[in-house]
């Protein structure tokens, strides 16, 4: 009986396998117009057909963090729509499958193999906290796909699956505490972090960078992710005077944080103490209040002010798409880069397959990036430069600074760990 | 430790950390006291409380935008405004709350857990949907922010102060309302027996969802002042629901005077370990010196002692 049916099974799936090679063929004679055939592009089985290719973004629209992750998921709908309007990828118009990762991570995980293995999709745009990108790594290393990951991080990772389309930190950390050693004449430094992986690994880095210099950290805390309460680490740096505050706050802590700092009479626009901040973009300001953190400054690679003409389209054309009271911050341009990078490599690679993707990949540059010009290094990441704002009561940074070579990525610095 | 300081700062340092001690006070007394009511009088496990400040936030918030707006010249005291609408629309919140849903629970209390995180969940989902996934910056007036400079280094904070000032007129006005009033008076037979108030002729529910709605009207107030020193978005009130609970179970859930007291003492025990250790230390060592006091008294620090 067993084998009768395992025939009969076999019988249909190899008859539906026929039909199937029939009708492509079929549509590939006809759609002759076409650039190239799908079965030439993806011979691995991708959701490519001849005009259309699929591809996922997979972020948090639910939770807490649907309020970072938000502006990445229309960042990177407006670069799809761009890229269809002049004309898609190797002919085929991008069509997109969203998941929502609801801030939970074993759900990304969940989400990404869903994407991967029934959708079939040829990238995946997605994660924004490391934890998520930890949960999903496996997924993707398995079942050979490929993401786009925006968010600035600590580093530590390397990925044959992943282009970080982000900093990692030494690229972010070290131009800071360079240019405020040396514009600043800073010497101490007070370290500030929320407690998980992402800024105690920056802040040990920053710790090395500053004794390298020969500076002196005087003080090094973390507070729980979702602390309100922020009056006794401010009474500590009064004491301690610190000539910088860096700090690495984020989520609604980073709200307590600067409206506690600045009730508590620490004004940022005076000479001293200089607050640097790695992890307050414009759209974290939107919940600080610009009066709040004026005179602060953030080291990242893009500001919603740089001024140069990609990013000039780039605010109107986001502006025009999701509304004109909207900011945009570092991780939101980093996200608009990922379907750019990967179309480019796509098209270098004349090829939809996960493997020729990833080896077209390094070296694929990006002249009309927001930020300005970016390259794949070797190891995946961005090579791209790195800026100084200055945090200003509109909300928005000014460029005070900018590094003038492209900064290496050096996801595993030496002598740094 | 104390070796790299010279006896002037050492007396600021206690001085400062004693006042962010007594800020932190007052910000734990406001945030429990509405759930003091809810779940200390009437038993009702409120998992949404953290949803009733944030609603009484963005209150504040439509209030702040809506005067800068319209008539900028009230700006200075529009807070007041925003408090007093934060409260009643809170307190709205919660009778409704009270009719569809509390109300078929007071007879199996641990569901009210259940269910009024669902709530809670709703109400996020609805602030989300509402107001945006981001958070919303409330605009102050001048006189709220900065700080009162004492010497050199001690400078306290504004809106520390009008913290203070406002978890006193509130706590005082509890007290009276609660223990001073008929119904308070009211209130509390119904707590202690709800059959025999309801024999000697008090009407049980409504005192029910006055006494819910009141609780709820704080919680809004809380959120209202919180603008002034956290953040405002979805899911901001969950930053503030376990040390809520940890202060009104470490109290003696049914005293009001117990929730005050185990105020002062976490307060205290966090400000000045967080001075001494790391944040994340003194957290965790606050938390085990809760549980290992709750081990040893359950009932908390004040219990009231009746016959049942």
């Amino acid at each position: 009986m067993r084998r009768l049916k395992d025939l009969i099974e076999n019988r249909l799936s190899r008859r539906s396998v026929l039909t199937g090679t029939a009708a492509a063929a079929m549509l590939a004679t006809a759609g002759a117009f076409a650039p190239s055939l799908a079965q030439d592009v993806n011979t691995t089985g991708l959701a490519v057909t001849d005009d259309t290719v699929t591809v996922g973004i997979l972020h948090s629209v639910t939770g807490t963090m649907a309020i970072s992750e938000t502006g990445s998921v229309q960042a990177e709908k407006l670069a799809i729509e761009q890229i269809n309007a002049m004309g898609g990828v190797l002919g085929r118009k991008i069509e997109y499958i969203q998941e929502d990762g609801a801030s939970d991570w074993p759900t990304f995980a969940e989400k990404a193999k869903k994407l991967l293995v029934n959708d079939k999709v040829a990238a995946v745009f997605g994660c924004w906290t490391s934890a998520s990108r930890k949960a999903v790594l496996p997924v993707f290393e398995q079942y050979n796909g490929m993401l786009y990951y925006p968010t600035f991080y600590e580093g530590l990772e390397q990925s044959p699956n992943v282009i970080y389309t982000g900093q990692e930190a030494t690229q972010q950390i070290i131009a800071g505490i360079d240019w405020v050693a040396k514009e600043k004449g800073a010497k101490s430094f007070y370290l500030l972090g929320s407690d998980y992986i992402w800024p105690r690994t920056s802040n040990k880095i920053a710790r090395k960078h500053i004794e390298k210099l020969g500076l002196k950290v005087v003080g090094e805390e973390y507070y729980p992710l979702g602390h309100t309460q922020f009056n006794s680490v401010i009474n500590k740096i009064k004491l301690k005077k610190p000539d910088v505050i860096y700090a690495i706050v984020v989520g609604g802590s980073n709200v307590a944080f600067y409206k506690q700092l600045k009730a508590a009479g620490i004004d940022m626009t005076k000479e001293k103490p200089v607050l640097l901040t790695i992890s307050v973009t414009e759209d974290e300001i939107r919940g600080i209040g610009g009066e709040n953190i004026e005179g602060a400054y953030a080291a990242m690679k893009y500001f919603q002010s740089l001024d140069n003409e990609n990013n000039k389209e780039f605010v109107k054309a986001f502006k025009e798409m999701w509304g004109d009271d909207i900011v945009i911050g570092d991780v939101t341009q980093a996200a608009y880069l990922g379907p750019w990078l990967w179309k480019a490599a796509v098209e270098k690679a004349g090829s939809f397959d996960i493997d020729k993707v990833r080896l077209a990949s390094p070296g694929i540059e990006l002249t009309t990036a927001p930020e300005g010009y970016v390259r794949i290094h070797e190891n995946h990441h961005l090579w791209s430069k790195t800026r100084i704002g200055l945090a200003k009561t509109d909300g928005q940074y000014d460029l005070v600074y900018e590094t003038e070579e492209l900064m290496e990525p050096d996801p595993f610095p030496e002598g740094y760990q | 430790m104390f070796a790299d300081y010279t006896w002037t700062e050492l007396g600021s340092i206690f001085a400062m950390q004693g006042f962010a001690g007594l800020i932190l006070f007052s910000v734990f007394v406001l945030m429990a006291l509405g759930l003091a009511i809810i779940f200390g009088q009437m038993g009702v496990i409120n998992m949404a409380h953290g949803e009733f400040m944030i609603l009484g936030a963005y209150v504040t918030y439509l209030c702040s935008n809506f005067v800068q707006a319209y008539i900028p010249s009230l700006f200075g005291i529009y807070f007041f405004f925003a408090m007093a609408l934060a409260f009643v629309a809170a307190g709205a919140l919660g009778a409704l709350v009270e009719w569809a849903l509390i109300r078929h629970l007071y007879k199996r209390p641990l569901d009210t857990l259940l269910a009024t995180w669902g709530l809670s969940l709703i109400l996020q989902q609805a602030y989300r949907s509402i107001f945006g996934a981001r958070e919303v910056g409330v605009s102050l007036p001048n006189w709220l922010l900065g700080s009162v400079p004492l010497t050199d280094i001690i400078e306290i904070p504004i809106n520390g102060i009008f913290v203070m000032v406002l978890t006193l007129v509130i706590a005082i006005g509890v007290y009276f309302l609660l223990f001073r009033s008929r119904m308070g008076m009211q209130t509390r037979a119904v707590v202690q027996n709800r059959v025999m108030a309801g024999a000697v002729g008090i009407n049980t529910e409504k005192v029910d969802r006055n006494t819910f709605a009141l609780g709820c009207g704080i919680a809004g107030i809380a959120g209202s002042a919180f603008t002034m020193i956290g953040s405002t978005g979805p899911t901001a009130g969950q930053l503030y629901i376990v040390d809520t609970f940890l202060i009104v179970v470490f109290g003696g859930a049914a005293s009001l005077l117990g929730t005050i007291a185990s105020s002062f003492a976490i307060s205290q025990a966090q400000s000045t370990m967080e001075f001494f250790l790391s944040g994340s230390m003194a957290k965790v060592l606050t938390l085990l010196t809760v549980v290992g006091i709750l081990m040893l008294r359950p009932e908390g620090l004040f219990s009231l002692k009746m016959r049942r």
